[in-house]
């Protein structure tokens, strides 16, 4: 699979309002990490550099996503349906968690 | 004495008003043989009659994570509730010299939640209301608006102490620099304070803390306890009786290791599933209509001068 058709697969799990749009040339929010029940999911995931990845809370209790190192800028209180948007340039591993509720911790891996 | 663990997560059913008397300290035993009326038995040699026992003790109320701002089931008013609770200590025969709110006073730290809780904490008919955060107060700006309003002028850290009737109250801050897959989090500087502060006390000296995270290793696994909380026992366990308030969890929960007797308290807002019933923490959505009032509740404390002992009644809001 090229890397442009996995985008667009990716996409098309994701997205599937997309589904019948021509896939852009580069990839806005591909990549999803939903927050449910006090976990990230998925726990680790891994994006190519320059992605974009967009955290939802689904939960009843809001979340705060803050990167463990300081690597990128904390969310904002996240609410029930709240999403927050944060893009990663450079490959690397960036451990977060939930300021809020420390216990509930995950991954990007930028590759 | 041996450990034991108790918990009361189930809403009563039995009848409309849960009593739950707990006794802590060296003269548990006696007391409890001898019921209520004998906890205001003045010592052997001590002057004045049953008038001067009744002048002599105290009570204080704690309530516990409000959440003003939540709006969503098992409970869309939480002002409501928070109003309700309030009204009903008011409507109690006692005043109660103080009350304290262990954290979580709003949902989301943000000012009208702040403001409506000051608000309402006015109509209370006591002496003098404190507040520690919770987590859910200290968002996005370490506790900065928190303390602005709540904070009493205190400096450093937020965490103070105050003695009152014989008592000494320690007010300790375990939501700040939480660590990443950690629990609630005191840190070396709280902890060098605390040292400090308890080293000049007597051993006969009642101690009563409040922290908004469970001081004990209550459930980990959903972040219930404090990561360093053993360094502050170790501290504490010299003493004959030391009360410890906790709140964030939504539901009682007790526990007694030696002279040292642990309480988490209802909300007043909405309960939570007990540890591991249920993928996570968060708003029960199992309260049976019309049955919200029976989990959440205050918590009535009140001690006896010339004795080590704290009385802890929960009251239910219904």
């Amino acid at each position: 699979m090229t890397l442009r058709s996995l985008l667009f697969f990716a996409l098309a799990l994701t997205s599937p309002v997309l589904m019948s749009a021509a896939p852009p040339a580069h990839v806005a929010s591909a990549y999803h990490v939903d927050i449910r029940n006090f976990h990230f999911l998925p726990a680790r995931l891994t994006v190519p550099a320059g992605a974009q990845v967009t955290w939802t809370n689904r939960d009843e209790e809001p979340h705060i996503v803050v990167s463990a190192g300081g690597q990128f800028p904390s969310s904002p209180g996240l609410d029930t349906g709240d999403s927050y948007h944060a893009t990663f340039s450079k490959p690397g591993t960036y451990a977060y968690f939930c300021s809020i509720h420390p216990q509930m911790v995950g991954t990007i891996v930028v590759q | 004495m041996s450990d034991q663990d108790h918990d009361d997560t189930v809403a009563p059913a039995r009848r409309e008003f849960l009593e739950c008397m707990a006794w802590a300290g060296a003269g548990a035993l006696w007391l409890m043989k001898g019921g209520v009326a004998n906890a205001i038995t003045l010592p052997a040699g001590a002057k004045g009659g049953a008038a001067e026992a009744k002048d002599a003790t105290f009570s204080f109320v704690q309530i516990s994570d409000s959440h003003i701002g939540f709006h969503k089931a098992p409970n869309p008013d939480p002002v409501a509730s928070l109003r309700e609770t309030i009204a009903h200590i008011n409507a109690q025969r006692q005043r109660p010299d103080f009350i304290v709110h262990t954290g979580d006073l709003t949902h989301l730290s943000r000012p009208e939640q702040f403001d409506t809780v000051a608000e309402l904490l006015k109509e209370a008919k006591t002496g003098q209301v404190f507040f520690i955060p919770g987590e859910h107060d200290v968002i996005g700006d370490n506790g900065k608006a928190f303390f602005a309003r709540f904070g009493g002028g205190v400096s450093g850290g937020g965490w103070h102490s105050f003695d009152h009737h014989g008592v000494h109250f320690v007010a300790l801050i375990n939501v700040l620099n939480l660590q990443a897959g950690g629990l609630g989090f005191l840190g070396s500087e709280q902890l060098a304070w605390l040292r400090q502060d308890l080293a000049g006390l007597s051993a006969s000296t009642p101690i009563v803390v409040f922290a908004h995270m469970p001081m004990w290793s209550l459930y980990p696994a959903w972040g219930w306890g404090t990561q360093d909380s053993a360094r502050a026992l170790t501290l504490l366990r010299r003493f004959g009786s030391v009360t410890v308030l906790n709140g964030h969890i939504h539901q009682i929960q007790r526990k007694v290791e030696g002279q040292v007797t642990f309480y988490t308290a209802r909300s007043t807002a909405y309960p939570q599933p007990a540890p591991g019933v249920g993928p996570a923490p968060g708003p029960l959505q199992s309260v049976p209509p019309g049955q919200l009032h029976r989990y959440l509740g205050s918590r009535d404390v009140r001690h006896v001068r010339g004795g080590e002992a704290i009385a802890v009644t929960d009251v239910a809001l219904g």
